[in-house]
């Protein structure tokens, strides 16, 4: 059982006031905060090893080089890839979507099929968008129910032969929707398609085992999970990361240049052009630590608590819809309620010290789907108490009052 | 009256609210006695497009001054239109260009000026004076 007042004590920022309120922070989903033990690694690294890694001869240099390559076994651990060369550090979820969105267009030919899931957020279509304007690719759509729910018969029936690619997100940012991507592998595998998973929303709730999983690749931003910004991991099955070509020049994803031809480095490196976010990738490292003590099934089992409370608190707000209510569901609840606009609830809640996100959370084909302009989206971390989830009934309460 | 006169109106009524609640909830109550625009004007031409609401502004010279008419579909944000409508509407298109905006600075809603957000204040302004700026060219 996590003790979360103990827990709290080590995010610093939950300690402050926002409009003369204290800060609940119900924004989760839109980024983790950071806990000082991770803080203290990144004034670490700057007060006595800032370097550049891979190529100095300086002890700082090797410092630096030690402590990232020791964040990419973490890593490596964390989500059980087998081989250390298929942790390619990235910049964020968004950076490796592209990276194999851009690699696949010569793989990719005309007519080809790339499958994507009605509950994708922008990132995770616009890219293969892009990659099916290139090459002539027909980009088809996995539909879901009114639950939130992809429609597995349907998704039966749109894999073929020509099916190349299929790309879904493990959990949906808007919806909170945690999709069988195990049977969605399975039967992408069946017919020779690739799966690239984006594990942003589930990562900070779920422990995915890539092996186990089988997955072609999986892409995470280490902010989402209490880690900084400006760093994320793509995981890429070896045999499919030394087909696609690199994406980016420079740096040390070479290995020798000349003006007539130039060869590649090895894996990771090959993905990882120019000077990397160095310090974000050993904070990265310290974060999974951080979480890893306390226990992902601890983790999970505390959000889950809090979800099923926080969705009766608010049901029983007059004329509250929640969106996404899929059986399988991580701590996400988005909602509204009837005629009143998103955005002035969130208006309002913000100036009570509260912080959810509104709008249509980059995912607007969600939005259509519901014939909505947005939701107020209130998500729930470990560090988040039921005390809090009280604030934020009472603030929606409050909005509903004066907006009505 | 001018628009000078009727922006130190603005900031005085704003002057008189204690707290947050009230100054949110005479702005809610702006947005709900703004007069709607009419429907067919409701096109993507006059949208103000935010990520999270949407405004709709109509801009018509009668004889020789600009009437305003605008629309939200979310309420605070209506409120805050009407507010300029308010201070904007009805004036001569050169006035609406020569008129100084500092009274937005004055009335305690800090969080809605970033130039940053399509909706807030500063694009509304910013797109009364571009109307104004058409509507001027017209009549020269």
């Amino acid at each position: 059982m996590l003790d979360v007042l103990k827990i709290r004590n080590d995010f610093p920022i939950l300690n402050r006031e926002v409009n003369g309120k204290p800060l609940v922070y119900l924004d989760n989903a839109a980024t983790s905060q950071t806990p000082q033990q991770v803080i203290d690694v990144i004034v670490d690294y700057y007060s006595r090893y800032n370097a550049n890694i891979h190529r100095g001869v300086h002890a700082l240099s090797q410092e630096a080089t030690d402590m990232y390559e020791q964040a990419r076994l973490k890593i490596q651990a964390h989500f059980n890839i087998e081989k250390y060369n298929e942790v390619i550090f990235t910049s964020g979820t968004t950076h490796g979507i592209n990276l194999i969105a851009n690699g696949f267009s010569s793989i990719i030919k005309e007519r080809d099929e790339i499958l994507v899931s009605a509950m994708e957020h922008h990132s995770n279509i616009v890219p293969w968008q892009m990659l099916a304007e290139r090459t002539g690719a027909v980009l088809k759509v996995i539909p879901m129910n009114d639950e939130g729910e992809l429609l597995m018969t349907e998704y039966d029936q749109l894999l073929s032969n020509n099916t190349k690619l299929v790309f879904c997100n493990h959990v949906s940012n808007a919806l909170g929707t945690v999709n069988p991507i195990a049977e969605i592998i399975k039967k992408a595998h069946e017919v020779g398609a690739a799966v690239l998973v984006d594990g942003a929303q589930a990562s900070p709730h779920i422990k995915a085992d890539v092996q186990q999983l089988d997955v072609d690749f999986y892409t995470v931003s280490a902010h989402k999970m209490c880690g900084p910004t400006g760093v994320g991991v793509l995981y890429g099955k070896e045999e499919w990361l030394n087909k696609l070509p690199p994406y980016q020049g420079g740096g040390e994803m070479i290995a020798e240049v000349t003006f007539e031809k130039t060869t590649y480095a090895d894996l990771p490196h090959k993905f990882e052009a120019g000077t990397p976010n160095i310090c974000g990738g050993i904070a990265f490292g310290a974060a999974l630590d951080y979480m890893n003590n306390l226990g992902f099934d601890e983790i999970a089992a505390y959000e889950n608590e809090l979800l099923e409370y926080a969705t009766q608190k608010l049901l029983q707000i007059e004329g509250l819809r929640i969106y996404g209510t899929a059986k399988e569901k991580t701590s996400v609840i988005s909602f509204n309620i009837k005629g009143i606009h998103p955005y002035d609830i969130g208006t309002i809640l913000d100036k009570l010290g509260i912080a959810v996100r509104t709008g249509h959370h980059c995912a607007q084909p969600i939005m259509d789907f519901y014939d909505i302009p947005g939701t107020v989206r209130a998500s729930f971390s470990f560090y988040n108490t039921k005390e809090e989830v009280d604030k934020l009934a009472e603030g929606v309460e409050r909005a509903r009052t004066m907006l009505v | 009256m001018g628009i000078k006169a009727i922006q130190e109106e603005i900031v005085d009524e704003f002057s008189m609210f204690e707290d947050w609640m009230q100054r949110y909830e005479y702005m809610i109550e702006l947005g709900k006695s703004l007069p709607l625009i009419n429907e067919k004007y409701k096109t993507e031409d006059n949208i103000i497009k935010g990520c999270q609401s949407k405004v709709w502004v109509h801009a018509e010279l009668e004889e020789d001054k600009l009437v305003f008419t605008a629309d939200s579909d979310a309420i605070i944000t209506k409120g805050i239109i009407a507010i300029l409508i308010r201070a904007f509407s009805n004036q001569k298109p050169q006035d609406i260009i020569d008129a100084d905006t500092d009274f937005i600075d004055e009335i305690g809603l800090k969080e809605h000026l970033s130039p940053t957000r399509a909706n807030g204040l500063v694009s509304m302004v910013k797109q009364l004076k571009l109307y104004a700026v058409a509507y001027q060219t017209q009549l020269n």
